[in-house]
């Protein structure tokens, strides 16, 4: 082996080595890999990139990163899922805490306990809420956290049929088909209302039956709608034995009904929006929560416990329930899910603490108020039908192009020449809805952004 | 001597006081208030709506930087000492990949955003695919896997895919897991709908190779193992293991959580594997965040590529683009791109390294490891079951001293925390009795694992001396000793439980 001396590596220069190996007895580094076969070894260098110092390291990154264009260099009008929303400085600085950032899983809760009481505080922000009996300390994001809640409902109920809306996110919809299918779990979608964008009660109605586990529902949906036939979806579950499972927006429960209190039994949620960056979609931070010991002893994933010293004289955190984990109960597990996104629920419980219930609450009506100033900016365009459908909006929208000239194809590519990246184009995904795109605004967007779309939709018109 | 930060930091809400506020959030403009005219509650459903003000903490900036900040200190984390958890390969996490990964290039990219304005992130992503395919030995990567075990979970999903496209799924379904595996292996197997079958180890710690011939067969679906397995040990056999499993028409899955061992030194895909997952944050040094986020991309060999989730990232030879046209994709394991943020400090963290680096930093894992090995084993009376030859990581049984004074591993982990040192895994793997399993990875420096070694000396000396010691410690840390049968009730698990007055109002 030649000599080899790097900043990470502390005991792979030559004269540190010799010694360990002495201490150890063999010869060399070969020694410690003679069990190895040979045909098996690797005997060429691997081809991958290297330079060498971190100046070069950094410079090829920030080079080649800058080669994107961020919602920093443009209004970005996206949404369905991952949020451009404004991170208090003070978030970052607590995430940036190397103790939290550099530590594992906190199986030994003595020496974790800071990590173990923020993650506490996070499972009982969320609970209070959303109303919840219980919150998980994290899993991956919203969409496999969908996944979990459809799987949770089916061994609960001994059922094998999910209901789901039309007004999906295809990509949730393909996650969740990941997590459903192998278990023998159904899908089956009901339409939403075509006026109003809410749940088509009538279709619901006819499709909940004694098959069916759970009927998924969310708040906003996926078109952005505040959708008041969601708060009667868990009573139709519950009288036919089925579970209501509601996907919910963090900020928007500054304003917005608890699930638990319209009867929820299972809520889940994307909670990136409450504790990091966009990121171009990950990490984010799946949420969940449950009401009834039934439902709590089928949760997956990690939860904290408020407990006591064994001398009973101090108050203690630690792990709990682990019976129901891959690490103990291995194919019996309730999931199999082990890491998750800890560092992001600390982030969501300093979030939620620096909003509070008036910082919350303030910040649902500013989206609110926006998004219907985006509304009414091009509402007043022709040929534009905004919003596409007449129930109330919270922070996205769905906008029809159909009377416009050009495809929205054309459409977005113009805008993004002129420096605005437009919404999320529906064609493929709900070709029902025609020339349609679903725009996101959040208090990230001034009305300079706003009022710059609206003027080049019109321009381009014109042109 | 060590003694950990305490704080008797109080829960945030008892930090809380009518009036007080941590952010203030921007508020709408005159002119959009105008524009948009009438009260927008109005607009919202009664049904909807919130009674009240939602049940937050008030509290101000300062006090909230000051709980989080004290809380940190009460937790123990690599940047503060070494942390030998077995499997976990806890190695220091370089902070020029934090510096890259705060750029707002990357924080402030929208996953859907269109492909010409993210040519950055997807050449990275490209590139990424192929070192990682070159490190493993495969085809092809999928970096949508946000964890270890999300990437198993993938792995089995591809399973599914394969022997559905061959008409066998229905008869093919068991998976053969050795009884040394991560809890992973199982839970993800039986997630995505296998039977689990163990294989048992042989007395030398490897997978039994006759009782496994015995196992495989028509309704095997694929055998999922760890290599070196958790006790640290090569599975030699591993060629004989990968045939057995191909001859029977199963598929050979490999669980990266032990790649730190034989990065540069063997690759995956030359020992017959099919399907690779890799940690991340284990290998490629990315921060576990106190139980993520991680990564986990999963990388397969050529003809099983065209099962792999979409969208792939590919190149035209002018710009790089989204592919979602792969024939018989599983779809979608997360709703985006995967954990961004971590592949972009993994790939920081190879070209840190390049070729040499990595190896040695296999070479040096290695190296540690049997330091602390040998120099435990000369001078205590901890026990090493099976086979001498160990990688990156070795499982010691307490048993012997157990016996003798009483004190158990889960006693000598704790008393361990005392010394400013982290505990072992305990109780892991299940084949061990009084089980602790050591990793000490390249980034411990002598001194570091020379402390390691004294801790294990001084705690073996001291279960005979001051038993009672041992088994009321931790003594130094935050806090004493936990009651977890306590803990173990759901109405530990949030604040509402303890609270009938709010849980009433919704039951």
């Amino acid at each position: 082996m030649a000599t080899f001396d790097h900043p990470f590596l502390p005991n792979a220069g030559p004269p540190i080595r010799k010694m360990m190996l002495d201490a150890i007895g063999v010869a060399s580094i070969e020694e410690l890999y003679s069990d190895i076969p040979a045909q098996v070894r690797t005997n060429h260098p691997l081809k991958v990139d290297w330079l060498p110092s971190e100046q070069e390291v950094k410079s090829h990154l920030e080079r080649l990163l800058a080669e994107n264009k961020s919602a920093s260099d443009m209004p970005i009008f996206l949404g369905g899922g991952i949020y451009n929303h404004y991170l208090p400085a003070a978030v970052k600085a607590i995430l940036g805490r190397t103790e939290f950032q550099t530590s594992y899983t906190p199986y030994q809760a003595e020496i974790s306990q800071g990590l173990l009481q923020s993650l506490f505080e996070f499972q009982s922000m969320i609970a209070d809420l959303t109303q919840m009996d219980a919150v998980n300390s994290s899993l991956y994001d919203g969409s496999t956290a969908l996944g979990e809640a459809a799987r949770m409902a089916s061994r609960a109920t001994g059922r094998k049929k999910i209901l789901v809306p039309r007004s999906l996110h295809p990509a949730k919809l393909s996650v969740l088909k990941n997590y459903t299918e192998p278990a023998g779990i159904g899908l089956e979608t009901f339409m939403y209302d075509k006026e109003t964008g809410g749940v088509s009660s009538a279709d619901l109605q006819s499709k909940v039956d004694r098959d069916t586990a759970a009927v998924y529902c969310e708040v906003p949906s996926f078109f952005g709608i505040l959708d008041q036939e969601v708060a009667n979806v868990p009573s139709i579950c519950h009288s036919r034995g089925a579970l209501s499972i509601v996907g919910f927006d963090p900020i928007s429960l500054g304003g917005l009904k608890p699930p638990g209190e319209y009867g929820a039994d299972i809520v889940i949620a994307e909670g990136q929006s409450i504790s990091t960056e966009m990121n171009f979609g990950g990490p984010a931070l799946g949420i969940i929560g449950c009401r009834g010991e039934n439902l709590i002893r089928q949760l997956p994933g990690r939860l904290i416990g408020m407990t006591t010293t064994l001398d009973g004289k101090e108050k203690a955190f630690s792990m709990v329930l682990q019976t129901r984990e891959q690490h103990i109960r291995r194919e019996k597990a309730t999931s199999n899910i082990c890491t998750n996104e800890a560092l992001f629920a600390i982030g969501a419980a300093a979030y939620l603490s620096l909003l509070g219930p008036k910082g919350l609450r303030q910040l649902f009506e500013s989206i609110l108020v926006k998004t219907s100033y985006a509304i009414k900016m091009l509402s007043e365009l022709p040929g534009v039908v905004v919003p596409r459908f007449t129930s109330p909006h919270y922070q996205e929208f769905v906008a029809s192009f159909k009377g416009t000239k050009g495809t929205l194809a054309r459409l977005n590519k113009s805008l993004l020449s002129n420096g605005v990246h437009g919404g999320k184009s529906l064609v493929k995904d709900f070709p029902e809805l025609g020339e349609s795109a679903l725009f996101c605004v959040t208090e990230t967007h001034s009305a300079e952004a706003i009022d710059k779309l609206r003027l080049l939709i019109e321009k381009l018109q014109e042109a | 001597m060590f003694h950990q930060a305490k704080w008797d930091e109080p829960l945030i809400i008892e930090r809380s006081a009518s009036g007080k506020r941590g952010h203030n959030p921007v508020k709408p403009s005159d002119i959009e208030r105008k524009v948009v005219g009438q009260n927008v509650w109005n607009s919202v459903p009664s049904a909807l709506l919130r009674n009240g003000l939602p049940p937050l903490p008030e509290v101000s900036e300062p006090e909230v930087v000051r709980h989080y900040t004290r809380l940190s200190q009460e937790n123990f984390a690599v940047d503060l000492g070494i942390y030998p958890l077995g499997s976990c390969t806890m190695k220091y996490n370089p902070k020029v990949s934090e510096a890259i990964a705060s750029n707002s290039k990357l924080e402030k990219i929208h996953p859907e955003q269109d492909e010409s304005t993210v040519q950055g992130i997807l050449g990275l992503l490209y590139q990424l695919d192929k070192f990682l395919a070159e490190i493993t030995g495969m085809s092809r990567m999928s970096l949508q896997p946000v964890a270890g075990a999300a990437g198993e979970y993938l792995g089995a999903l591809i399973m599914r895919a394969y022997h559905r496209s061959k008409g066998e799924l229905e008869q093919r379904r068991e998976m053969i897991i050795p009884d040394s595996a991560h809890g992973t292996n199982p839970a993800s197997a039986a997630m995505a709908g296998f039977n689990v079958v163990v294989v048992p180890s042989n007395s030398e710690g490897m997978v039994d190779l006759e009782a496994l011939r015995k196992e495989v067969g028509p309704r095997t679906a694929g055998l999922m193992i760890t290599n070196p397995n958790t006790l640290g040990i090569f599975e030699k056999n591993v060629l004989q293991i990968a045939k057995a499993v191909h001859d029977a028409g199963g598929l050979l899955y490999y669980d990266g959580a032990n790649f730190n061992a034989i990065l540069g030194m063997v690759r995956p895909g030359d020992m017959g594997f099919d399907i690779v997952h890799l940690n991340l944050h284990k290998t490629f040094a990315t921060p576990h965040g106190g139980g993520g986020p991680g990564a986990g991309p999963v990388g397969v060999r050529k003809d099983l590529e065209q099962f792999l989730p979409v969208p792939l990232v590919n190149f035209d030879g002018t710009k790089y683009f989204f592919d979602s046209d792969v024939p018989h994709s599983v779809g979608k394991v997360t709703a985006f791109h995967g954990n961004i943020g971590v592949l972009v400090r993994a790939y920081a963290y190879i070209l840190s390294l390049g070729p040499d680096g990595l190896k040695a930093v296999a070479e040096t894992a290695v190296l540690n490891t049997n330091y602390v090995l040998a120099k435990v084993l000369e001078r205590s009376k901890f026990e090493l079951p099976f086979s001498r030859q160990r990688k990156h990581e070795f499982v010691l049984s307490a048993k012997k001293i157990s016996e003798q004074t009483g004190v158990r591993a889960l006693d000598i982990g704790k008393r361990m925390l005392d010394l400013g040192l982290h505990s072992p895994t305990v109780y892991f793997p299940q084949i061990v009795e009084e089980a602790m399993m050591i990793e000490a990875p390249e980034t411990e420096s002598l001194r570091d694992l020379d402390e390691l070694v004294e801790a294990f000396i001084k705690l073996g000396k001291e279960a005979e001396t001051d038993p009672e010691r041992l088994r009321s410690a931790p003594h130094n840390t935050s806090v004493g000793r936990i009651d977890e049968v306590k803990a173990s009730h759901p109405k530990t698990l949030t604040l509402r439980w303890n609270n009938p007055k709010a849980r009433n109002q919704t039951s």
